[in-house]
This record gives structure tokens, C-alpha cells and sequence, in this order.
């Protein structure tokens, strides 16, 4: 009788141990990740920091982060050789402060474990060599430092892009910040840094080239033209718009007039030429509609957080809501009106609540450049293991298709008729096909101030566009009355210079 | 079989050893010769007495004692060599115990006449450390500070408690047989004879709720409920246990702090990460970060873990072994369990099956209710894991376990028992084994 009670204490100890077994499966096995992941586990990170890190370098091979020996808290101290000329791409990697950028978005990369790396690893289990990642930017160091240079001390942004892959050539906002700083192991020294660089009112911790958004002025006119396009409501020739001075939309006494007060009109590729307000506040508001408006300007992705490889990219921003229909389509206004077709003649021409990031308006002219495709935007080109074999290659891949190959190629005409007649004969280049949009957008403040926007993309004559450009040079009061085409066209002019110079 | 299973469990912890050091400071340790020589000389030294004192010994016992062991002393070396140290001497003493026990006590039951002594000094034992010369540490009052070494006599209490339990109710289990009363499809005993759970049921609430240690006094009811159970096959028991369990669970958590702390951390350790679910938190932490294949010895860092070297060396393990080091701790305690139930089964007198039985569920239960606490699968509670845990009380009693087993399992193998059997002490077999002559192996009472 004592066996066969014991037999049951043991059956009972078995259950006891499986249940132990399967909840052991679970926290180290089956839902590891998740408690790897959560935010008080300081683990990960700390063994980040007690291991080598992979280089990042740039498209032409310059060392952007590296990781050296160190005799201080951890065994390694990361160091940024380029100082803060790659602190937006790169991001840093702070124990105390913790890391953004590529060192965050490709954490897993750098420290080798990726399923491809740590296999590779293992199969050279013997030999001398750490699973490490080494990972290749698209970003080139030649185009990031004209950009800085051309960019000079203004506040801004340039965002260079190959409009056929998506792969970013340089992305630049002044300020920035050094990331040394902030990968010291001194971890006082670094919390103040960090407070002192959060207390600074220019943020020069944020990427602003795809994190800040800003009125896209005209540049947004592209937008509205491309809806008008694909809607069929017009063409680059028909119908001619009057000449005016100011439009006043149906709902409203308040006038949109010209920039200047300068009459313009005609058809849409005078319209661009001359980034002609009345026209395209009414092309919006009275022949669109807000749906029309509303869609093209999402299928470019706004409203949409991009896709790209970096962590917290801002969506940039379109409104959504116009009210209801108070007045039906008519022969005069085809759109038809609503509670605030004011507010849409606004947004039609880049202003009203319609916001983008410099990169965003990269997009848009990447989207006319590769015939109606934007690829998804990346920083990004390869992940090489210690030997220098590829592990992981970047392929490129269709984000959105705003826009046909018909209205693409309409709008690169459009655009080279603005370098060749218009507002953008700055970035002029007699051997190149270069088109671009200006845009000068007034923010409404006294004294009257404005961000200057010129998007453009460039290639040899009769070929594909090759690069995008993107410049934004934020509003200042150094000089209040800047305009697209005279402060941000010298930008484009040297990235064009520097691109196309280099073998 | 034992020798060779010694070596092997040798090497591994020298291995092991080794593996830490290298993967620490990529070198191998310099006291390696000499550790591997410490280890089979102390391991070799006991493997000859156990021939000599207890031959026809079960052979599996001691070598998963001594894995356990040395996983453990690589794992404490790992965390704090200074632990470690004491942990050696600890490990030096516990084979010292466990050999004494083997040539000091030729036969068990020996102990059986002197139950109600042993009643007596289990119970002292375990209420010593409320009297002024226990000391408090780390919020329970289980310890005694003895020159500069601190012990937890609740530890021995244990082994005490089961010896004397395993003889009293050997005495007593035909009068705890008879039902007397039926409610619904359970038979219960008379009132009268349902004193030594009541006792048990006591003992437990005061080691809880006076000493503040929940693991122990969960332990001591387990063990009673399971030896009362063993000896009577009585189920009602287990439901009567059961209750007074909720009762007293459902009562301390109602008006004791520290065990309602305890529950609520259980549920959500994750309400207070930094503060009162650290513990739990970091060890859950530990092995995930572990995973399938563990960190590698020496490369984790189970440091962070609070109490790793004791009651968390489990979470420690899983992180630098992974789950396949746990699951290997789980197979050898499994394995464990298995030799000493098997070794009840074949003692030969109920005293030993019971005695046997009853510690080899303690260790049983114990493990389980430390990895459980530790995987909250219940809430945790501070007991060591056996043979693996630092602690000087803990792996001496353990080992003092393992003697009583081994010397059970030799004498149930022995070829010619007559004269180990009419060395019975007289009297001491009680009514129960009346029926048991010398040199007949009789399995089990007689049969309701």
C-alpha cells in the first residue's frame, strides 16, 4: 500500500515538473523576444555595449562609426570620425542616453544577430572572427559635405536621392550635433550634453530632413497638378486660365493673390512656369473637389509615415476634412462647393494645414523623375559580414505609384520649362536635362517671413533622371523676403555640380 | 557503475569549470589541475567508503548528487569566488556527513525507537531561531549565528521531522486507517487521529507567520500530508490537508504583509520592475536572455539577478546554459527522484519505505516549488535548490539525505539479509510489521 502511495506522490512530483518544463519552454524559448524587449530590461543593451560593433561606412568607403578598444567602463568606445556630419544618418549609440539612427534601426546588424549573420558566425566557429556586421551606406561622403558646405550656417535641410532605387545619396539639416559627445562613457558629462543639446531651441539632435515638417509653399503645386493630370481636368495645354491677380474661392472674401501681386495665368505649363497662385487655388478648389485632392496627395504618402530605414520619420501631413457639400457641381464650379473650399484653395497651393518633411518632397519629385514609381527610400545599401561577403543587400521595391507614366513624363517637361523659362533657371546645366519646382512659402508672420523650397531632379539629356535634390532653407530673419529659386537653387546647383562631376 | 558515473560528473563540472574561466578571460583557470585533483580525490574518497559500508547501494544517488553539486559550485565560482570558497568546504563537510551517516548508522531504523525524541528535537530545532540567539536575515528569522557562521537549524528540523514521522505513523497507521465517519464518498478517520496533521498544520503557520519563511513552512506541510498519505493511502487526508492549506493561505494573505507582497508580485512582477518585482523580473530577464542554447558559461551576466547564488541560481543557470542546461537540471532531479522512489519501494521494512519515500518527495517538492517560484508558476518563496544553491545548512542536510538513502538502498539490495534483519532492534517494527520476518522481503502492509 505504501508503493502504490508513493507511486501517486511521484505521478503527482511528474505533473509538478512538466508544468515547470513548459513554462520553462515559454519564458526562455517561446516568448523570449517579447521579455527581451521589454523597456526594464537593461541586459540587452549592457552586452551591446561589452561587444564589438560593426563599421559604418558611406557609399565611398569613408568610415562614418567605428568601434575601438577601450579601457573605460565597457571593453569598446564608438567613435564617430566624421563628427556631425553623419550624426543624422549614423544616430549615436549612448548607454545613458540610449541610440537612434542606423546604430538603432540596425542594432541587430552591428552586433551580428541577424539569423544570416549568426549563421555565418558559426560556420566559422574556429577561426578568428566575430559575427559583427559591417554595413555599407548609400549615403555618399562626397555629396553630404557639398551639402553641408552649400547649406552653409542657414537652418535647413537637403535630401539627395537616386529617384530609381531609393536609395538616399545624402541627407543633411543644419544643425546637427556631434555624437562623440554623447558615446562617452563618461556618463555625467553625457546627460549634460544631452540636457544642453534638448534646451537648445534649434534642436540640432533632430534629423530634421525627414523627422521636421514645414509648409511645402509651391513646391505642393506639383501635387496639385499631377491630380489635375491623372483627373484628366486638364492638360499641360488646355484649358487657359485667366489672367489675375487674386482668386477669391466661393465661401470666402479673403483673396489668394500672386507672390509679388504679379498677374499670371494661362495653361498649367504656364501655371508652373510662373508657380502661378490664382491658377492652382482654383485648379484645386473649383475642378478637383476635395476627394481628388485629397487622394493624390496620399497616394504621394502624405498622411503616411515613410517606409525608410531610419527610426521616428515623420508623416507628413494633408487635411482631410473639407465639411459637407453646401453648393451641387456646376457647369462654373465642376467641383462643386464645401464648407471649406477656402481651406482647399489654401492646401492646393502648399498652404493651410498642408505640411511635408524635406524628404517627402523629395519623394514627390522622385515619383515625376522614375515615371510615376517612388521607390522606398533607404539609407542603407548592404550588410557585409567581418570577411566582406554580402549577407544582406538592400533590393529596391515600389513604395507608392501616385502618378502614370504619361503624368510623369508631362510633369518632367513641366519642370525642365521652369529651369529653362521659369523661377528655376538657377540650376540650369546646358548639358544636362534639369527640371524643378520653387517654392517660397510665407508663413503669415509680421514682418512677413518664408521657407524656401526648391525640389529638382537631373539627368543626361535625353536619359532618365538620375538624382533628386530637395532643398528646404527654413525662414530666418537674416533674410525675411528669401525665395525658393534665389536661396535654396544655389543649393541644387552645387549637388548638381558635385554629382555629376564625380567619375 | 558508480565509480565511472562519479568520473563522468567529474569531468563535467571540471569542464564546465574550465569553460567559464575561458569564456571570462579567455584563459583556462590556474588552479585547474589541482581543482579536477580536489574533486575526484573528494568524490573517489567517498565512492571507497560507500564500498566499504554500503556496497550493494543503489549506484545512481551519489554521482547525480555530485552533478548537481559541482554544476552548482561552477555557477556560485562564476558569481562570487569568495562564495564559492565556503561553498568547497561546504561540499567538504557534506560528503564528511554523508560518510558519517553511512558508517554511524549501519541500519535505519535504528532511529525508529527514538521517534518521539526525534519529534522533540525536530520541533526545538525548528523554534530555536525565535528564541534571542536567532538572528534575522534578509527578513526571516530562520538563522542561528553560531561563532562566525550562521545556520538555519530549520534545514536539519526537516530530516528530523521526516525520521520521526516516518516511524510514528508506521506505529500508528492502522488506527489512522479506520475510517470511522463518511461524509459523502470521503472516509474519515476519527477526529482524535487527525492530531498529527492538526500538529503539522500548526507548525507550518508558525514557521510562517513567526520566522516569515513561506517556503519552509509550505515544505513542512508537503511532507506531512505526503508521508500521512504514504502510510495510510487514505485520500481524505490529502482533501483535509488541502483545506487547512486554503485556510491558512486564505488567512495569511489576509492579514500578513509580507505574504500578500509575495502574491502580488507573483501576478504582476511587472507592475513595479525596478522595486518589488526586481527579483522576478531580472531572473525572468535572465533566461530569455539564455534562450535555447544559453549565453556560454562566463559570458552572461546572471549578476544581476538578486540572490543568484541561492535561491536564484536556477534563473543564473538558464541564462548562461539555456534551456538546455535547465532542462538537463530538470532530467537529473527527475532522475533523482526517480532512484530514491525506487529505492522506497524496495526497502524492507514500512519504516524505511516511508522514511525514504518522504525525503525523496521533500527534495522533490522543494525543487519544484524554488524553480517554480523562480518561473512564476506560483509565488516565489526563499528555499534553496538541493545540492545546487550556496548554503552551508542546506547542502549538509542534503547530503545527510543522500546517506539515509543510500543506506536504505543498501540494505534493501543486500544478497543475505538474516543477519542485517535479525539485527532489528526489538519493538521496533510496531504492529505493522508484525508479519515481517528476517530475510523476507515484504512490500507492503496489509491491504484495505
Amino acid at each position: 500500500m505504501i508503493d502504490r502511495s508513493l507511486r501517486h506522490v511521484l505521478m503527482v512530483l511528474l505533473a509538478c515538473f512538466g508544468v515547470l518544463f513548459v513554462q520553462l519552454n515559454r519564458i526562455q524559448v517561446f516568448s523570449n523576444t517579447e521579455l527581451r524587449e521589454n523597456p526594464a530590461n537593461t541586459r540587452t543593451v549592457q552586452r551591446d555595449f561589452a561587444r564589438p560593433r560593426g563599421l559604418i561606412s558611406t557609399a565611398d568607403h569613408e568610415v562614418v562609426a567605428r568601434s575601438v578598444p577601450s579601457d573605460g567602463s565597457f571593453e569598446f568606445q564608438r567613435e564617430y570620425p566624421e563628427g556631425e556630419l553623419f550624426a543624422h544618418i549614423t544616430g549615436h549609440l549612448s548607454f545613458n542616453v540610449g541610440a537612434t539612427g542606423v546604430e538603432r534601426s540596425y542594432n541587430d546588424e552591428l552586433v551580428g544577430r541577424t539569423p544570416g549573420l549568426q549563421l555565418d558566425g558559426l560556420t566559422n566557429l574556429l577561426s578568428d572572427s566575430d559575427s559583427t556586421g559591417q554595413i555599407t551606406l548609400s549615403v555618399r561622403h562626397d555629396l553630404q559635405t557639398a551639402a553641408r558646405d552649400a547649406l552653409g550656417n542657414k537652418k535647413g535641410s537637403v535630401v539627395a536621392l537616386d529617384p530609381n532605387t531609393g536609395e538616399i545619396l545624402a541627407m543633411w539639416s543644419n544643425p546637427s550635433y556631434d555624437p562623440n559627445i554623447l558615446a562617452s562613457q563618461d556618463g555625467a558629462a553625457v546627460n549634460q550634453a544631452y540636457a544642453d543639446l534638448l534646451a537648445d531651441e534649434a534642436n540640432p539632435l533632430r534629423a530634421s530632413a525627414y523627422r521636421d515638417v514645414y509648409f511645402p509653399g509651391s513646391t505642393f503645386k506639383l501635387v496639385t497638378a499631377s491630380a489635375g493630370l491623372e483627373a484628366k481636368v486638364v492638360t499641360l495645354t488646355s484649358p487657359v486660365f485667366d489672367v489675375a491677380s487674386e482668386y477669391v474661392a466661393p465661401g470666402t472674401t479673403h483673396a489668394i493673390s500672386n507672390f509679388g501681386g504679379l498677374n499670371c495665368g494661362g495653361d498649367l505649363l504656364a501655371l508652373l512656369t510662373s508657380s502661378c497662385n490664382v491658377g492652382f487655388a482654383r485648379l484645386g478648389a473649383e475642378l478637383l473637389g476635395p476627394t481628388r485632392m485629397i487622394d493624390q496627395a496620399q497616394a504621394y504618402g502624405f498622411n503616411t509615415v515613410p517606409p525608410i530605414d531610419l527610426p521616428a520619420a515623420a508623416a507628413s501631413q494633408f487635411p482631410t476634412d473639407y465639411g459637407v457639400e453646401i453648393r451641387s457641381p456646376s457647369l462654373e464650379i465642376p467641383a462643386g462647393v464645401f464648407e471649406n473650399t477656402p481651406g482647399l484653395a489654401q492646401a492646393s497651393i502648399g498652404q493651410f494645414d498642408v505640411a511635408a518633411t524635406p524628404l517627402q518632397m523629395a519623394l514627390v519629385a522622385a515619383a515625376i523623375a522614375n515615371d510615376g514609381e517612388i521607390m522606398i527610400p533607404h539609407v542603407v545599401s548592404e550588410v557585409r559580414n567581418k570577411k566582406g561577403d554580402i549577407v544582406d543587400e538592400y533590393s529596391p521595391s515600389v513604395w507608392q505609384q501616385p502618378i502614370s507614366v504619361q503624368v510623369a513624363a508631362d510633369l518632367r517637361t513641366a519642370m525642365i520649362n521652369v529651369v529653362e523659362n521659369g523661377t528655376g533657371q538657377v540650376v540650369g546645366f546646358p548639358e544636362l536635362a534639369v527640371g524643378a519646382k520653387t517654392g517660397t512659402a510665407q508663413l503669415g508672420t509680421v514682418p512677413a517671413k518664408s521657407h524656401a523650397w526648391m525640389v529638382s531632379f537631373a539627368g543626361p539629356v535625353g536619359a532618365k533622371p538620375e538624382v533628386v535634390i530637395a532643398v528646404l532653407v527654413e525662414a530666418n530673419d537674416a533674410d525675411p523676403e528669401q525665395t525658393g529659386g534665389r536661396v535654396a537653387g544655389p543649393v541644387v546647383r552645387r549637388m548638381l555640380e558635385v554629382f555629376f562631376a564625380a567619375p | 557503475m558508480e565509480l565511472g558515473l562519479l568520473v563522468l560528473g567529474s569531468l563535467i563540472t571540471v569542464a564546465a569549470y574550465g569553460l567559464t574561466s575561458l569564456g571570462r578571460n579567455a584563459s583556462l583557470p590556474a588552479n585547474i589541475i589541482p581543482f579536477l585533483a580536489m574533486i575526484v580525490g573528494m568524490l573517489l574518497a567517498t565512492h571507497l567508503i560507500v564500498r566499504r559500508f554500503a556496497p550493494n547501494a543503489d549506484g545512481l544517488l551519489l554521482p547525480l548528487a555530485a552533478l548537481l553539486n559541482g554544476l552548482g559550485y561552477v555557477i556560485i565560482a562564476r558569481l562570487d569566488p569568495a562564495l564559492a570558497d565556503s561553498q568547497a568546504a561546504w561540499t567538504f563537510i557534506g560528503l564528511a556527513g554523508f560518510s558519517a551517516t553511512l558508517i554511524l548508522l549501519p541500519d535505519v531504523r535504528k532511529l525508529e525507537p527514538y521517534r518521539y525524541t526525534l519529534a522533540l528535537v525536530g520541533v526545538v530545532m525548528l523554534l530555536l531561531p525565535l528564541t534571542p540567539i536567532g538572528v534575522n536575515i534578509n527578513g526571516a528569522r530562520i538563522w542561528l549565528r553560531v561563532g562566525s557562521f550562521s545556520i538555519q537549524p530549520g534545514e536539519f528540523a526537516k530530516v528530523v521531522l521526516a525520521a520521526f514521522l516516518a516511524g510514528f505513523l508506521v506505529d500508528k497507521r492502522e488506527l489512522l486507517t479506520i475510517s470511522t465517519r463518511r461524509i459523502g464518498p470521503l472516509h474519515l478517520p476519527d477526529i482524535k487521529h487527525l492530531g498529527p496533521l492538526l500538529l503539522a498544520w500548526g507548525v507550518a503557520l508558525i514557521v510562517m507567520v513567526a520566522e516569515r519563511d513561506l517556503g519552509s513552512s509550505l515544505l513542512f506541510f508537503t511532507l506531512f500530508i505526503v508521508m500521512i498519505y504514504s502510510a495510510t493511502g487514505r485520500s481524505a487526508y490529502v482533501v483535509v490537508g488541502f483545506f487547512l492549506f486554503s485556510i491558512g493561505a486564505v488567512g495569511a494573505h489576509r492579514y500578513f504583509s509580507h505574504v500578500q507582497r509575495r502574491v502580488d508580485i507573483w501576478l504582476d512582477p511587472f507592475a513595479d520592475p525596478k522595486g518589488a518585482g526586481y527579483q522576478i523580473v531580472e531572473a525572468s530577464f535572465a533566461m530569455a536572455d539564455g534562450g535555447l542554447t544559453g549565453t556560454g558559461l562566463g559570458l552572461g551576466s546572471p549578476g544581476k539577478i538578486p540572490f543568484a547564488a541561492t535561491d536564484m541560481i536556477f534563473a543564473a543557470i538558464g541564462e548562461e546554459l539555456g534551456l538546455l542546461g535547465t532542462t538537463a537540471v530538470l532530467v537529473t532531479f527527475l532522475l533523482f527522484m526517480s532512484a530514491g522512489f525506487r529505492v522506497a519501494h524496495q526497502a524492507r521494512s514500512n519504516f524505511e519505505k516511508l522514511l525514504a519515500g518522504g525525503l525523496t518527495a521533500l527534495l522533490g517538492f522543494q525543487t519544484f516549488v524554488i524553480i517554480g517560484g523562480i518561473l512564476r508558476v506560483m509565488p516565489l518563496t526563499g528555499v534553496t535548490l538541493p545540492f545546487v544553491s550556496y548554503g552551508g545548512s542546506s547542502l549538509i542536510s542534503n547530503y545527510l539525505i543522500l546517506g539515509l538513502l543510500v543506506q536504505i538502498s543498501h540494505r534493501a539490495n543486500a544478497p543475505d539479509s538474516r543477519s542485517s534483519a535479525s539485527r532489528a532492534v526489538p519493538g521496533a517494527g510496531g504492529r505493522a510489521e508484525a508479519g515481517m520476518t528476517g530475510g523476507q522481503r515484504v512490500r507492503c502492509g496489509p491491504h484495505d
